[in-house]
């Protein structure tokens, strides 16, 4: 496997691997906690999980600069944590408080964040990816030696925007990464009842982007896969695809009897959960002792408990403001 | 600047568009113009002719026919600090775009909680007149300004096809303009000074005590010919509206105010229209004020025909304004 392979320098290795680790444990435990918080009707709305699908985007962002800039889609609570947006900004957002990181105007498929470089949560599934190619445009209109990673699912190749995207970004040689998480199905369409071609990566090879598939279910694989894409990229090779094969182990949103798929099937898929499996490795290399696993365990619960008091705590906006960020209040540059 | 000095030119809306986008490219370098067609061809209906060869093929760029991506493009551009300026050949090409336009121009700002504004400009022909048959004739412009969150200029004149441009840029949100198709050869004298003019106000543009005949883009024109109705002494203020998303209410319902009647002239279909808009203004701001119902001149609810009598007959004409005017004002006959 790549992680025997990638852990040649132990000493600095660890740090990467617990770090890693870490950031996965953050999403899961936030995610439960968001669950549970839409039971108790905090948080309403559309809730997407991405319980199962951590690595994939905490291995793809662990290899972006701070000034790259990221698109993502409606089940974008991992990559937004992943970014740095913090925990207490989401959890505020998700309860429509002003605190949150888009005011509370988002909620939990709007995460926004310009100190991140964080644009958005976009819900039209193929929505984001033409405008990830115009960010990418203006990076290389201006010179800017940047990259902008474009995440969306399988379900999205489906769409033209998918099509005329990969076609643009090759043609003008563009920045941009492409982050295919496939999970399989598009809400409750598996990908082999919507696509005559099931292999992703064909299909962005036909626009001539170097494009292959990862393990999405291992954080080093996902994480070395994206480096060597966004090096390339960020070198001026023009856009580059990678098709991340995960799954999603939780409902598509919380409204969701998975009529769809078998329990069987997620049980199985369950058995390489992106956590348990890379912290079982960890072990069985000594890189990981129950002491570091407690002491990350403990940080990220009580990050959470203070994301969850944050947002309690956090205002509402007042009525009169609603017309507000519908026309720029500031004056133009 | 010293305007007694400088001769009027003689010159059409074609080349004040032209001198326009040369203008904005010389004096903003983020200024950048892509669409089909733009560049070699020299734009489909000639706008752009001769650009390509003033500054290139990185700030003239011709697109594939991918509505969605390039207009897409541009909104990730503009959020990437360029001026992008959108060319779309048709205003019935642009429903490609709609998903672009309406679910990510209008809305990032919002949904972002004031952090991520457009400064796009998307230009598109539109209307009928040329037996262009109903997928290159519709007026849908009135459609657009249902949108909250983007901006919709009908430039009709010479002054303001040369100065809209100009002011649109500096706006930090996203604008449409829309030209009709019929006007490209309009021809008149300009100021070789004319510049950058206010997109927020609508303009009397012949003043009259009998009736308003409120009106835009394509139909201006005809309303300003509508010579019979002096001839018949009816005296008619004619309105333009120029804007029609900010909508200037005010202007309108001043000139109603006085005239006490009013005829709105719009190449749109009637129903659920920007006529249908600007009549419940007129009932809800200066219902007292009115010596008769509100009339339309709106074109027939068909799909834009190609023969010519047929189009003819399903467009508004200064005949059809001058018999409702006349019908309106009590001459029967």
């Amino acid at each position: 496997m790549a992680l025997e392979t990638d852990l040649t320098q132990p000493a600095l290795e660890r740090d990467r691997a617990l770090a890693r680790l870490r950031e996965m444990l953050r999403i899961r435990r936030f995610e439960e906690k968001c669950a549970e918080l839409y039971s108790a009707a905090k948080i309403r709305g559309f809730l997407h999980l991405y319980i199962g699908e951590e690595a994939v985007a905490v291995g793809a962002l662990s290899a972006l600069e701070a000034d790259d800039a990221i698109v993502a889609t409606y089940r974008e609570h991992g990559h937004a944590l992943a970014r740095g947006v913090s925990a207490a900004s989401i959890m505020a957002e998700m309860f429509g408080k002003r605190e949150g990181c888009s005011h509370g105007r988002g909620g939990s498929m709007h995460l926004f964040d310009a100190t991140a470089r964080f644009y958005g949560g976009n819900a039209i599934v193929g929505g984001g990816l033409p405008l990830a190619v115009g960010l990418a445009l203006a990076d290389k209109m201006q010179g800017h030696a940047r990259v902008t990673a474009c995440f969306f699912g399988e379900g999205a190749v489906a769409e033209g925007e998918f099509h005329e995207s990969m076609n643009l970004a090759a043609l003008w040689k563009l920045p941009v990464v492409f982050f295919c998480e496939n999970n399989l199905y598009a809400m409750g369409t598996a990908l082999k009842r919507s696509e005559s071609e099931v292999d992703l990566s064909l299909k962005a090879a036909s626009y001539e982007i170097p494009a292959w598939p990862v393990d999405g279910m291992d954080v080093i694989a996902c994480e070395d896969a994206a480096r060597r894409a966004v090096a390339a990229v960020r070198g001026g090779a023009g856009p580059y695809f990678i098709e991340f094969r995960t799954y999603r182990f939780r409902a598509h949103s919380m409204y969701d009897p998975q009529l769809y798929r078998s329990k069987q099937e997620v049980e199985q898929w369950k058995t390489r959960d992106p956590i348990a499996t890379f912290q079982a490795r960890l072990s069985e290399s000594a890189l990981l002792s129950e002491a570091d696993l407690k002491a990350i365990e403990d940080d990220v619960a009580q990050e959470i408990a203070k994301s969850v008091e944050f947002a309690e705590a956090g205002t509402l906006e007042p009525v009169e403001d609603l017309t507000r960020f519908v026309y720029s209040e500031r004056t133009p540059s | 600047m010293s305007a007694d000095v400088t001769p009027p030119n003689r010159t059409t809306y074609r080349e004040a568009m032209r001198q326009a986008i040369r203008e904005a490219l010389l004096r903003d370098p983020r200024v950048f113009l892509m669409g089909e067609d733009v560049g070699r061809y020299g734009g489909c209906y000639a706008v752009s002719k001769g650009l390509l060869e003033e500054f290139g093929p990185e700030r003239i760029r011709d697109t594939p026919l991918s509505e969605s991506a390039f207009v897409g493009a541009g909104i990730g551009a503009a959020l990437g600090g360029m001026r992008p300026i959108v060319e779309i050949m048709t205003v019935n090409f642009s429903l490609l775009a709609l998903d672009q336009i309406v679910n990510n121009a209008a809305t990032i700002l919002h949904m972002s909680g004031g952090q991520f504004n457009i400064p796009l400009v998307i230009r598109m022909t539109t209307g009928a007149g040329r037996q262009l048959a109903a997928q290159h004739s519709h007026s849908l412009e009135g459609w657009y300004a249902h949108i909250p969150g983007i901006k919709i200029l009908t430039p009709a004149t010479l002054e303001d096809a040369r100065g809209m441009l100009w002011t649109a840029l500096q706006d930090p949100d996203p604008v449409l303009i829309f030209e009709h198709g019929t006007l490209y050869n309009l021809e008149g004298e300009l100021p070789a000074d004319a510049s950058a003019v206010a997109i927020d106000k609508a303009a009397v543009r012949r003043p009259g005590d009998d009736v308003s005949l409120i009106t835009y883009g394509g139909t201006l024109g005809k309303a300003l010919q509508a010579e019979e109705l002096s001839a018949k002494g009816i005296d008619a203020e004619v309105v333009d509206l120029r804007t029609l998303r900010p909508l200037d209410t005010a202007t309108i319902l001043n000139s109603v105010t006085r005239t006490h009647r009013a005829v709105i002239v719009d190449e749109g279909w009637r129903s659920g229209s920007i006529s249908a808009e600007i009549s419940a203004r007129i009932m809800e701001g200066a219902f007292y004020e009115l010596d008769a119902p509100v009339e339309r001149v709106c074109s027939a609810e068909v799909p834009m025909p190609y023969a010519k009598h047929m189009e003819e007959a399903a467009l508004p004409h200064v005949h059809t304004i001058v018999e409702t005017v006349s019908l309106m004002m009590g001459d029967r006959g």
